[in-house]
């Protein structure tokens, strides 16, 4: 269990870099309840025009998966962001 | 320990279900499904060694999205079927999914004389402080004062705590955590599930469609909010009044104490009667 102060450490530890996490959603499962775009501490989730779920700016996510967490239809995945294999993947 | 939602939907989903689930947008039952699937991931156990038992309700609904051993018996009887399933196989990690109309009304009897006998057994009872499914009415955890569809004038009788009442039944374990909190419920499951003994979590959520409209409470986010206001921890509470405490939701482990387990006691009693007709079985 790490707390909220060591979640912030861990997102700039890693050589003085910030993580980058990706969110997809999973729009064939989800009914736009809601509760991720109104609890994101950063609130990046937005509504598209249907009220579902989407990120326009991933690179704010601090990834506290608090979506992940409380998303009560398993529509939201939260990763961290691995590097590209090859140079141009970027 | 992170475990993505995508490793539980592959694992532990039904996939001949139809999903999305039936529970109306932002129910707290989708939440607390989540939470026992981290708690039997991190318990590390075989699919097959685990067997979830509902009534009716909305709860009653989730063990039939899970690939496990799955029994969805008649209203408030979870725990009866539950009870049998642990006296035939005791190695089996038994779970009883209940609502609280599902528990406490019309499994009332079962639900307290299951927590006296101890077995060793899990129960989630997942409170929404209504009858969801059936078309709210109001059932023994409904607030004094609420509306619902049989007391649409206010309710004037007075609701219980389920955990108290566990607590005086005797439960080894007792637990309540409310749905903004998932991560403390997953581990007090988890810690639920290990307990040897009858353990009781429960699980405040809401019923933003049947409670919520008519209170004016407002929608899914406004209620889960609400309960991250309203919630305090045991160690925090236990340095606040009485008054303080007035509609405030205590979280954590609520008691946890060592008792004599029904079926070792059973085994025992068979041990003292093959002794007595002289070790012949």
């Amino acid at each position: 269990m790490t707390t909220t102060s060591e979640k912030k450490k861990k997102t700039t530890d890693s050589g003085g870099k910030k993580r980058h996490y990706d969110v997809s959603f999973y729009h064939d499962w989800c009914k736009a309840c809601g509760i991720c775009m109104a609890f994101c501490p950063q609130e990046i989730i937005l509504a598209d025009k249907n009220g579902k779920p989407e990120i326009t700016d991933p690179d704010r996510c601090v990834g506290c998966r608090f979506c992940e967490l409380h998303c009560p239809d398993f529509a939201i995945t939260v990763s961290e962001r691995t590097p590209g294999r090859r140079k141009n993947d970027a | 320990m992170v475990i993505p939602a995508q490793t539980l939907r592959h694992s532990f989903l039904r996939h001949n279900k139809k999903f999305p689930h039936v529970w109306c947008p932002g129910c707290g039952n989708g939440i607390v499904m989540a939470a026992l699937l981290r708690a039997i991931y991190r318990l590390d156990v075989s699919k097959d060694d685990i067997v979830l038992a509902s009534g009716i309700g909305c709860s009653g609904r989730m063990p039939t999205y899970l690939d496990f051993n799955t029994l969805h018996t008649t209203h408030g009887r979870a725990l009866t079927f539950a009870t049998g399933v642990k006296l035939a196989r005791p190695s089996l990690n038994v779970v009883a999914i209940m609502g609280d109309g599902d528990a406490t009304a019309i499994g009332g009897n079962h639900f307290i004389h299951a927590a006296r006998r101890n077995l060793n057994l899990t129960a989630i009872i997942i409170n929404n402080s209504i009858y969801g499914m059936t078309g709210g009415q109001y059932s023994p955890t409904t607030p004094f004062g609420a509306r619902s569809t049989t007391s649409v004038y206010g309710h004037i009788e007075h609701d219980f705590s389920i955990a108290e009442l566990a607590v005086t039944a005797g439960a080894s374990f007792v637990a309540r955590a409310t749905v903004y909190h998932a991560e403390l419920m997953d581990r007090l499951i988890e810690q639920a599930m290990r307990k040897r003994g009858f353990a009781v979590v429960e699980v405040i959520s809401n019923c933003h469609v049947q409670y919520g409209r008519r209170n004016k409470l407002g929608g899914a986010v406004e209620m889960i909010r609400r309960f991250k206001e309203q919630a305090v921890t045991v160690s925090r509470a236990k340095r606040m009044s009485a008054e303080e405490l007035e509609g405030k939701i205590t979280i954590g482990v609520l008691k946890d104490r060592e008792l004599p387990i029904s079926t070792e006691e059973y085994k025992k009693v068979r041990q003292r009667a093959r002794a007595s007709r002289g070790g012949k079985v």
